[in-house]
């Protein structure tokens, strides 16, 4: 038997994702604040229309978005897509600089004006777009990397090109720009420097828990627990027996060891690397073809031999998955350190919730959104392509 | 040459394999058959110490194998498995390189085996070399599997249902070519087949395990011909024992002089091959020829002889 599926016109002529897109983005754009405007830092907004912010681009730039959105309503290639898409952002992203620039009086630098609910609504629905339109374009892993790269140049350019610098984040971030630098370093220190550490003793112990069947279900259990513990619980646990450290074992305290800070959260990090490391080494080698194994057996290598060349480069794409998983968690993780005196782009964030400041939690977490991002893209193209030589 | 004497393999108090003593001459083949669960490739595995004896022993060209660490031992005996068991990661080149390079030779020497392995299984060098295993089909990937495991030269050969993997026709072909390249490099071998066709075709020797015992081991004419018992019996099958020797004969062994009509047929043809081409063309003699010259006739009549039981 044969099913025919008859498509009515409206069914055929409209994408169902884009009416999606196109009803959110019409609603922001006519029917929410484009900006927030505010007299000092911590009193309420006041809310303001895009045709109210004559820097935005007025009439003409209302009628390019309603344009955009029309676009991604109906059912186009997705070349058009992602390109009517990215064209939007970045008039989005211009129109919300050059905006607040021409609402604020000249001089007064009290006043702070942010993004308001129509640009987020309308930037995420266009992101939304724009990534629906480059799934669909099915790109190869160096494709996409090239994608980002192209996106980080643009996002670099409008910094470099101050059109932001009256948004109130840009404003927070100009007072502080020195704190900002050292705890970005922070966060990626204690980010990377977490995975670092997992995966120096990660792999290693998974090759132990893969050789020794009977060493892997204790090992995975402990780590199991320890994944389940929150966060802050975790962080929190660590304080008493990190503080003895630090106070009985000789030089430990010399090498910054201490009940809250930097060590303290390092190590909760590293404790949470360490299952999805070990596991997914275990699951990595357990991947490897029996037949190949079994051949570099037959044909005498050493176990060692066996593991260098054999069941390591084999069970590689998926360790390096781990990587991956380990490091996007931990760029978001390490948010949490803030708490401990951990330093990293926490501090933005709890100091932007004490003072009710959002561009301040925005200056911390609009970067670690970002890495985290760029992270997950980066080592996702590895993984694709360390999996192609293998094949 | 392999001598193995009273060999026994215990797991958990049963014996896998149960007191086999057996010896393959040097330059022989010798296949081991049996059903899965006959211990046979629990045999074969202790030759080479992938799997350690209970008692017994296994002397290779002589010297006991357990005289050197088990991967040494390994470095200089061939091991080539059912689904090749190539490297995934590895190009062709490399792959086959595996042995040399863990016994240490020289990068130029490597290089120039690696070449000479390609065009010894009929693979061009230059459009080889560099393929991954993905991209040859499953016969390459064969070729290249049995290429790799006599990479360095090892005067022995096990293989573990090679050519498993394989279609029929390529499986006929890859059976061709390792009696070939035996015959050209004189290597020791010793196989596992659940194939009594296989083992027939390929076989210098026979034998016919159960249960981890050898039931008999014998030459394949000799197997056909007087089946020691039930067992090696059921193994051959009744139907077509008098094919199966005729198939262990050439036209050479039956020739006569004399002349006969149509096509001839070469003295290297299986007497088998030589009588379904008399009953298909409804001829009762076939002519002979040797390097292109007619040198005689096979006849019907010497065909039936040579497939009833002998006395």
């Amino acid at each position: 038997m044969i099913a025919i599926r008859f498509l009515s016109p409206v069914q055929q002529r409209f994408d169902k994702l884009g009416v999606v897109i196109a009803a959110l983005g019409l609603f922001a754009l006519y029917a929410q604040p484009f900006l927030a405007s505010r007299a000092n830092r911590i009193v309420p907004g006041e809310p303001l229309m895009i045709w109210q912010a004559p820097g935005a681009g007025g009439w003409p730039m209302m009628a390019a978005l309603t344009i955009a959105f029309g676009v991604l309503l109906f059912r186009t290639a997705p070349i058009v897509r992602l390109g009517t898409a990215s064209a939007a952002l970045l008039g989005l992203a211009i129109a919300v600089g050059l905006g607040a620039s021409s609402v604020l009086s000249p001089g007064d630098s009290f006043a702070r004006i942010s993004p308001g609910s129509g640009f987020w609504l309308m930037g995420f629905a266009l992101a939304l777009a724009a990534t629906d339109g480059l799934a669909r374009l099915r790109l190869g892993p160096v494709a996409r990397l090239g994608v980002l790269v192209a996106v980080i140049v643009a996002v670099v350019a409008i910094l470099a090109s101050g059109i932001w610098d009256d948004l109130a984040a840009m404003r927070e971030y100009q007072s502080r720009s020195a704190a900002f630098w050292r705890e970005l370093n922070t966060h990626l220190f204690l980010a990377f420097g977490a995975v670092g550490a997992a995966i120096v003793v990660g792999v290693p112990v998974g090759i132990v828990c893969y050789s020794l069947p009977k060493v892997r279900g204790a090992v995975l259990g402990v780590l199991n627990i320890v994944q389940t513990i929150p966060s802050i619980a975790l962080f929190g646990l660590l304080i008493a027996p990190m503080a003895w450290i630090g106070a009985n074992i000789p030089g430990a305290s010399a090498l910054g060891i201490a009940g809250i800070g930097v060590a303290p959260a390092f190590v909760a990090l590293f404790a949470y690397s360490l299952l999805p490391m070990v596991s997914n080494t275990v699951v990595g080698l357990e991947g490897v073809p029996r037949d190949a194994s079994e051949a570099a057996r037959g044909m005498g290598m050493t176990g060692a031999q066996r593991m260098a060349e054999i069941l390591l480069p084999l069970a590689f794409p998926v360790i390096l998955t781990g990587i991956r998983i380990v490091l996007v968690q931990n760029i978001g993780l390490a948010v949490i350190a803030g708490l401990i005196g951990g330093g990293g782009l926490g501090i933005f964030v709890f100091q932007g919730i004490a003072q009710t400041a959002m561009p301040l939690v925005l200056l911390g977490a609009i970067p670690a959104v970002a890495m985290a991002f760029t992270a997950a893209i980066i080592l996702d193209a590895g993984v694709e392509l360390s999996r192609k030589g293998i094949a | 040459m392999i001598e193995i004497e009273n060999l026994t393999k215990l797991y958990d108090g049963r014996a896998v394999v149960d007191d086999v003593t057996l010896t393959v001459p040097a330059g022989e083949i010798a296949a081991i058959v049996g059903t899965s669960g006959s211990g046979k490739t629990t045999l074969l595995r202790m030759i080479n110490r992938l799997v350690e004896p209970s008692s017994g022993s296994i002397r290779i060209d002589g010297r006991d194998n357990r005289d050197v660490p088990a991967h040494e031992l390994r470095r200089h005996i061939g091991y080539a498995i059912q689904g090749h068991g190539l490297f995934p990661h590895q190009d062709v080149a490399r792959n086959i390189a595996t042995v040399p390079r863990l016994l240490g030779w020289d990068k130029r020497m490597i290089s120039e085996r690696v070449d000479e392995l390609l065009a010894l299984f009929q693979l061009d060098p230059a459009e080889y070399r560099k393929r991954m295993p993905h991209e040859l089909s499953g016969g390459q990937k064969q070729r290249v599997g049995v290429a790799r495991a006599l990479a360095a030269g090892p005067s022995v050969l096990l293989m573990d249902e090679p050519f498993g993997a394989l279609d029929p026709i390529i499986r006929h072909k890859a059976q061709e070519d390792l009696l070939d390249i035996q015959r050209r490099l004189g290597t020791t071998i010793v196989l596992v087949t659940h194939d009594m066709d296989e083992a027939v075709r390929l076989g210098n020797r026979i034998a016919v395990m159960s249960e981890g015992r050898v039931r008999q081991y014998a030459r394949p004419e000799e197997i056909i011909a007087a089946p020691a018992d039930d067992f090696v019996l059921a193994m051959l099958g009744t139907g077509d024992r008098a094919f199966r020797l005729l198939s262990l004969r050439t036209v050479a062994e039956a020739l006569e002089a004399g002349e006969a009509e149509g096509t001839p047929i070469v003295d290297t043809a299986s007497l088998r091959e030589a009588y379904a081409e008399m009953l298909w063309s409804r001829r009762a003699a076939l002519p002979v020829s040797r390097a292109g010259a007619l040198v005689g006739r096979v006849t019907r009549a010497a065909c039936e002889k040579a497939a009833t039981r002998q006395p």
